[in-house]
C-alpha cells in the first residue's frame, strides 16, 4: 500500500524526468488521436483508422532502417508515406475488382502489418543499430519516449490544431455532405488529402505511447465516447480531446504503477471504460436513462388510461357524481385483475389525482370507493378532450372510417401538447361530438 | 553489433535445397502447418469476403485473446479443449458487444466494432504481461505467432504411430470439420450469404447462420494462432479468398482454386522467410500480398481484353 502511494505521488508530482515526458506524449497524443478520430467516426470511417494503424509498421520499420537509428523524423515520414500508400490501394483495388472496400481494408491490414513484421524481425535478427523502444512499436511503452519524439509529436499535433481551426469548416462540410462541398467548390480532393495526411501524423504520432495494434482504438473510443453526449462537432471534438488526454493520463499512470506493463492496453482500457460510462449513462442517449425513460412513460400511459377509465364509467352513468365506483367496479370496466387497478390506484394517489374512500358498510379493500381530485378530474377530461379530438379529426381531415380512429387516439392522447388540440379545436371548429356520438370536453371544460 | 544492414543474396542452395534436404522433417511440418492454415481460413474467409465481413474477421481475431489467456491461466495448461472454448467464448462475447452497442446507442457498427475489439485486445494484453512468469505465450508471439516453433512440439501418436506434431494435427483436425459443415450446409450457407431474405422465407435462420459461421471462425482463429498470431490470421483470412475470387466468377471453382493458393502460400512465405531470416508467418503474408498482386494484375490484364474484343 505504502509503495502504492509512494509511486502515485511520485507520478503526479511529475518530478521524474522520464514521468514528464511519458505525461506529456499521452497528453499529446490524446489531443491528436481525439482531433482526428472525431472526424473519423462521423465519417465512418472507423476501420480505415485500424487499417492505416496497421498500414504505417513497415514505413516505421523503413524509417529506421534509412539511418539505422530511431530517428522521430526519418520515421514519421517512412510511417506517412506508408499509411498513403496503404489508403490508395485501398482505393485503387475497390476501384479496379468486384472486391469490396472491407475485404481491400482487411488485406492492406494483414499485407502490409506482415510485411512490417519481416522488417522488424530481419533488422532484430541482424543485430544492427540501435533497436531499443523500436519492438515498443507495437504494443506501446510511453517511458520509452524521448525528448525528441516530444518534439515531433508536439508539432504534429500543433499543426493538425491549427489547420483543423483554420479550414475547420471545409472540413465540416466535408465530413457531413461531400457532394455539397463539391458543389460549393472546395477543393475536396485536396483536403481528403490533406486529412489523410493529418491521420497519418497522428498514428505515427501515438504509435509510440500506444503501439500500433491499438491506435485505432485511440482514435475512435474517445470520439465515440463524446457523440454519446453531444451533436454538436465543435463539442464532439472538444470532448474526444478531453477523453483521449484523460485516458492517455491515467493509462499512463496504470501502467507506471504496474512497472514494465506496457501503455497502450491500460490507455484503451481506460477510454474503453469511459466509452461504457456514456454509453449506459449518458443524459441524452445512455442506454440505462433510456430504458428508465421508456419505464416511466409506461407507466404515466397506464396511470392516465386509468384516469381515462375512471371519466368513462362516470360518463356512462350520466356524470352523476353520486355514482359509486368501487374498485371491483373499476377493475371489471378495465377487464384487469383487481391488484393492477389497485397498485395503479395507489400510485394515482399518491400523485395527487383520485382518493380511495374506504366504504361504510364493509373495510374489504375491493369495496373501497373510487373518488377523483380536482386535478384527477381535470387531467381525465384533457386527456378525453385529447382522445376525442383526435379522433374527429383522423375521422373528417385523414378521412378515417369511425370505427378505426380509436387505436391510434389511444396512443396519441398521452402525447398531443396544449397547443396543438387548441389548434385542431379551431380547425375543427369547435365541435361537440366525437364521431361515435359522445361529447367532447370543450377547453373551459377541461380546465374546470 | 555491425553498422550496415545486408540484404542476403539469393543462393538457390542455401533458400531452396538446403531445407528439404538437411532438416526434411522440420520443413516438412511447417509448410504443411502453413498450408493447412491458409487453407482452412481461407475456405471461411471466403464466406466472410461474399458477405463483406472481412473485417468481423479482423475484429474477432483480436478478440480471443483475453479467452485465450483466461483459459490459460484457469487450467494452467495448453490443453485443447479449454483455450477452444475460452476463444470461442470471447469471439461470440465480441460479436453479441458488438450488435448490442449498435442497437442500443447511436453508435455506428463499424465504430461500435472498433472500440469492442481493442477493449478485448487491451485486457488480453494486459493479462498476457501481467502473468507473463506463468505463461508461454508472449506478447511477441501474439502478435505473429511462430510457426517454426511448430516441429518442436510434442507428437500426436494414434495406436503406436506417430501422426505429427500436435498443433499440425490439430488444424488438420479443425479443418476436416469445417470441411464437412461446409459441406452438409453448402446451399443454406450460399443462401444466407447472398439472399439473406430469401433464405428467411425458406425457413433457414440467417441469424443462426451468422453465429454458426461467427462460432466456426472463433475456432478456426484459435487454431491457426499459435501459428500465426492475431494479426497475420487476418492475412490467412483474406487473401487466399480475394485472390481466388480475382480468378474466377464461379464460387465452387474459388474453392477448389484455395488448396493451390495456400501450397503457393506456404511454399513462398516459408523460403522467403530462409532467405531474409525472418518471421514465417510475416513472410506467409507477404507472400500472400505478392500472390494478390499478380492474381490482381491478370485480373486487370483480362477485363481490358475482354472489354477490346467486343
Amino acid at each position: 500500500m505504502e509503495v502504492f502511494w509512494d509511486q502515485t505521488l511520485r507520478f503526479f508530482s511529475f518530478g521524474d524526468p522520464i514521468v514528464r515526458v511519458a505525461v506529456a506524449g499521452c497528453l499529446l497524443l490524446g489531443l491528436a488521436c481525439g482531433l482526428m478520430g472525431s472526424f473519423i467516426m462521423v465519417r465512418r470511417l472507423s476501420l480505415f483508422g485500424d487499417t492505416l494503424s496497421h498500414a504505417v509498421l513497415p514505413g516505421v520499420a523503413m524509417g529506421f532502417i534509412w539511418n539505422l537509428s530511431k530517428d522521430p523524423v526519418a520515421i514519421l515520414i517512412g510511417a506517412v508515406l506508408a499509411g498513403y500508400l496503404g489508403v490508395m490501394l485501398v482505393r485503387w483495388l475497390t476501384a479496379t475488382t468486384r472486391l469490396k472496400e472491407d475485404a481491400a481494408m482487411g488485406m492492406v491490414l494483414a499485407g502490409f502489418y506482415g510485411l512490417g513484421v519481416c522488417l522488424l524481425t530481419f533488422v532484430q535478427r541482424q543485430a544492427v543499430g540501435d533497436m531499443a523502444g523500436l519492438d515498443k512499436m507495437l504494443f506501446g511503452q510511453a517511458s520509452a519516449l524521448t525528448g525528441t519524439d516530444i518534439q515531433v509529436l508536439a508539432v504534429v499535433s500543433g499543426v493538425a490544431l491549427a489547420l483543423v481551426a483554420v479550414f475547420y469548416k471545409e472540413f465540416l462540410v466535408i465530413s457531413f455532405n461531400e457532394t455539397f462541398a463539391r458543389v460549393s467548390g472546395i477543393p475536396v480532393r485536396w483536403f481528403n488529402g490533406l486529412f489523410f495526411l493529418l491521420l497519418s501524423f497522428a498514428i505515427v504520432a501515438s504509435l509510440q505511447a500506444v503501439g500500433v495494434v491499438l491506435v485505432s482504438a485511440m482514435l475512435i473510443t474517445p470520439a465515440a465516447t463524446a457523440y454519446m453526449l453531444t451533436d454538436r462537432m465543435h463539442r464532439l471534438i472538444g470532448l474526444a480531446c478531453v477523453f483521449g488526454m484523460l485516458a492517455g493520463l491515467i493509462g499512463c499512470y496504470l501502467s507506471f504503477l504496474g512497472a514494465g506493463l506496457p501503455t497502450g492496453p491500460f490507455i484503451v482500457l481506460v477510454s474503453s471504460l469511459g466509452f461504457i460510462a456514456a454509453w449506459f449513462f449518458s443524459p441524452r442517449y445512455g442506454w440505462v436513462l433510456e430504458k428508465l425513460r421508456r419505464i416511466s412513460r409506461r407507466r404515466r400511459m397506464a396511470l392516465e388510461n386509468t384516469l381515462a377509465s375512471i371519466y368513462r364509467f362516470r360518463e356512462g352513468e350520466g356524470h352523476a357524481e353520486t355514482v359509486a365506483l368501487s374498485l371491483l367496479g373499476l377493475s371489471r370496466h378495465r377487464n384487469e385483475s383487481l391488484e393492477e387497478v389497485e397498485s395503479r390506484l395507489k400510485r394515482l394517489q399518491a400523485e395527487g389525482f383520485a382518493k380511495l374512500v374506504p366504504s361504510p358498510r364493509t373495510a374489504a379493500l375491493e369495496h373501497c370507493q373510487v373518488v377523483l381530485t380536482a386535478k384527477g378530474a381535470r387531467r381525465a377530461r384533457t386527456l378525453i378532450r385529447n382522445h376525442r379530438l383526435w379522433e374527429l379529426y383522423l375521422n373528417r381531415a385523414a378521412d378515417y372510417a369511425d370505427d378505426h380512429v380509436h387505436d391510434d387516439a389511444e396512443l396519441m392522447e398521452h402525447y398531443l401538447s396544449e397547443g396543438l388540440v387548441d389548434r385542431l379545436d379551431q380547425r375543427l371548429d369547435y365541435p361537440r361530438v366525437d364521431p361515435h356520438g359522445r361529447t367532447i370536453p370543450s377547453k373551459e371544460e377541461a380546465r374546470q | 553489433m555491425s553498422a550496415r544492414l545486408e540484404i542476403p543474396a539469393f543462393d538457390w542452395l542455401r533458400v531452396v535445397v538446403e531445407p528439404w534436404a538437411l532438416y526434411p522433417e522440420t520443413t516438412i511440418w511447417i509448410v504443411l502447418m502453413g498450408w493447412l492454415v491458409s487453407l482452412v481460413c481461407g475456405a471461411v474467409g471466403l464466406f466472410l469476403i461474399l458477405r463483406r465481413m472481412a473485417m468481423t474477421g479482423d475484429a474477432i481475431s483480436h478478440s480471443v485473446l483475453p479467452g485465450l489467456v483466461l483459459a490459460f491461466l484457469w487450467t494452467a495448461s495448453r490443453a485443447t479443449l479449454p483455450m477452444m472454448l475460452g476463444a470461442l467464448i470471447a469471439g461470440v462475447l465480441s460479436v453479441i458487444l458488438i450488435e448490442w452497442i449498435h442497437r442500443s446507442s447511436r453508435v455506428k457498427p463499424d465504430a461500435a466494432m472498433g472500440i469492442v475489439f481493442s477493449l478485448f485486445f487491451a485486457v488480453g494484453v494486459i493479462l498476457v504481461t501481467a502473468y507473463a512468469d506463468h505463461i508461454d505465450l508472449d506478447a511477441d508471439c501474439v502478435l505473429y505467432g511462430e510457426i517454426a516453433y511448430v516441429p518442436l512440439e510434442p507428437m500426436w501418436a494414434l495406436a503406436g504411430i506417430e501422426l505429427g506434431p500436435a498443433p499440425v494435427m490439430r488444424m488438420a483436425m479443425v479443418g476436416l470439420i469445417v470441411a464437412g459443415l461446409g459441406f452438409l450446409f453448402f446451399k443454406e450457407l450460399i443462401t444466407t450469404s447472398f439472399d439473406p431474405v430469401l433464405a428467411a422465407s425458406l425457413g433457414l435462420s440467417p441469424k443462426a447462420f451468422h453465429y454458426g459461421l461467427m462460432i466456426v471462425l472463433s475456432v478456426v482463429i484459435v487454431s491457426s494462432f499459435e501459428a500465426v498470431g492475431a494479426i497475420l490470421v487476418v492475412a490467412m483470412l483474406i487473401f487466399p479468398g480475394a485472390t481466388a475470387l480475382l480468378l474466377t466468377h464461379r464460387l465452387r471453382l474459388a474453392l477448389a482454386l484455395l488448396p493451390m493458393i495456400a501450397a503457393l502460400h506456404s511454399l513462398l512465405g516459408y523460403h522467403l522467410a530462409v532467405w531474409f531470416d525472418v518471421t514465417v508467418a510475416g513472410s506467409m503474408a507477404v507472400a500472400a500480398g505478392g500472390l494478390l498482386a499478380i492474381a490482381w494484375a491478370v485480373y486487370c490484364i483480362w477485363a481490358r481484353v475482354a472489354r477490346s474484343s467486343h
